[in-house]
């Protein structure tokens, strides 16, 4: 009977359960961190207007053909081959012989960085071009206004976007097991290696999948909220009463 | 009086089309100027290039002495000096009406957080929203975000203030509150520079009324000469059109 199966694999394997899903967690959140902060560096870059000067304007050009570059290869290129490119290209190109789960790390973040750069741009795109004016018309710069302005309304509009993109890294770091990562996927196929009871097994491992990436939609769902504010404000002091009368002396 | 500013030979271009052309121009200081004119006369284009929201094609923009158009003159610190105040408000949407009001004093002025906050709440009050603090600017009515603007802008202590069409996109019943703290403003001596379509107020705050059409300056002169005894003929047509 299968049921029974699942018991005894879970009370037999927990332990390589669990390290295989804490690893997964591990990889996908620093590869959506790292690349979240890749992408919003690239997002504020390819919108930054066009400059004055001739020397600016060609190498703001040459960073955007870069940054164009690194979008479209890793947006159009399966992260599963990625992985074994860059983990055996780097041996037979530079000798580096990477640690799979740096190698890991890295390959989910320069994903999620060409990811979250469209997103990111999009984000900033879709800010409507009087917040930018208001922000220059007291003075700030480009840098002033998008951290002070710009950038916490895009992070609250891509959130959602954002949280999708941490769940495909949950889940699609299973690609990683073709460089023996030991996440989930990894774990899951030696313990059913081993007992032969491969629905068993991966039932257990699809059911740990499924609690990781609904935990991040809850939290995420959580900062949401958080980050739009009481709905409701308190008034200060008496309700309503317009005085005008004190501008000369002040 | 001292001239603020002084615009000479002003010419702007979008594309193929002139939307100003050669305006010579000055607002002195203490000054209240209304620029007047129908639609696509170039008047909210000129307030927009005195700060330079829009680079003019031509000419030469004097503040204080000093070409602001200038390669090595820094647009920054010159755009603390005017406060602009937009038609459709424009309120930082992260912000609550406070700190709306004080991220400019603080990242642009570098202003301590007490202080910006001490001169916010002078300004709030001055437009009669300092018990709104705590409120975000999707809580507030047109009128009160308006008023807000206008706070935020003098928070940052201006030599100038321009407004581009302030009440247009309001509702009638709050036009009043929004002009009624501009007719103060008037009033205390501030430098004012107020494009608008609200003919009544221009004629009562004003110094110096500019009429505008098809890009050019067609007519300046006190509120008197130009609602009551217009020279030019195009001015008697714009406020026949507008004023009856």
């Amino acid at each position: 009977m299968s049921f029974e199966w699942i018991v005894s694999i879970v009370s037999d394997n927990w332990p390589m359960f669990l390290r295989g899903a804490g690893i997964t967690l591990l990889i996908s959140i620093i590869g959506t961190i790292v690349g979240s902060v890749i992408g919003l560096l690239a997002g504020v870059i390819r919108t930054i207007p066009v400059p004055e000067r001739a020397a600016k304007r060609i190498i703001l050009k040459v960073v955007n053909i870069i940054l164009s570059v690194y979008i479209e290869f890793f947006r159009g290129t399966p992260m599963i081959v990625q992985a074994m490119v860059i983990y055996y290209g780097s041996m037979l190109a530079f000798n580096i012989d990477m640690n799979a789960l740096v190698a890991a790390v890295f390959i989910v973040s320069i994903n999620t960085g060409a990811y979250m750069a469209e997103i990111v741009r999009g984000g900033v795109i879709s800010i409507e071009k009087g917040q930018f004016e208001a922000a220059q018309a007291i003075g700030m710069n480009h840098i002033q206004t998008m951290l002070h302005v710009v950038l916490p309304q895009v992070i609250r509009n891509i959130l959602p976007a954002t949280g999708n993109q941490f769940i495909i890294n949950i889940k699609d770091t299973s690609v990683l097991n073709v460089i023996s990562v030991s996440e989930l996927f990894f774990q899951t196929k030696s313990i059913a290696g081993n007992n032969f009871r491969y629905f068993e097994s991966f039932f257990v491992a699809c059911v740990l999948y499924f609690v990781m990436t609904y935990t991040v939609t809850l939290i995420l769902r959580y900062f949401e909220r958080k980050l739009d504010g009481p709905e409701n404000y308190s008034m200060i002091g008496q309700p309503a009463q317009v005085t005008l009368t004190n501008t000369k002396e002040s | 009086m001292d001239k603020v500013i002084d615009i000479q030979h002003l010419s702007k271009s979008f594309g193929a089309r002139e939307v100003l052309k050669d305006i010579d121009f000055s607002v002195k200081k203490g000054e209240v100027v209304s620029i007047i004119g129908s639609s696509g006369s170039g008047k909210s284009t000129l307030l927009r290039c005195i700060n330079l929201l829009e680079k003019p094609s031509g000419g030469q923009i004097i503040y204080n002495g000093e070409n602001i158009l200038d390669d090595k003159h820094d647009i920054h610190a010159y755009r603390t000096k005017l406060g602009m105040v937009f038609q459709q408000f424009n309120l930082f949407n992260n912000h609550n009406v406070l700190s709306n009001c004080v991220v400019g004093q603080i990242k642009v002025l570098k202003r301590s957080k007490e202080e910006a906050e001490k001169i916010a709440m002078k300004y709030l009050k001055v437009v009669g929203m300092d018990q709104y603090v705590n409120a975000n600017a999707k809580q507030l009515s047109g009128g009160q975000k308006q008023r807000v603007a206008i706070a935020r802008a003098l928070s940052m202590e201006p030599d100038v203030m321009l407004f581009d069409e302030p009440t247009s996109a309001l509702d009638p019943e709050m036009v009043g509150e929004v002009l009624k703290v501009m007719k103060e403003l008037a009033e205390s001596g501030l430098t004012m520079l107020i494009v608008t379509h609200e003919m009544e107020f221009a004629k009562e705050v004003s110094d110096r009324v500019v009429f505008m059409d098809k890009g050019v300056i067609a007519e300046e002169g006190s509120p008197e000469q130009i609602f009551n005894n217009p020279i030019q003929e195009r001015t008697r047509e714009f406020l026949k059109r507008t004023l009856k």
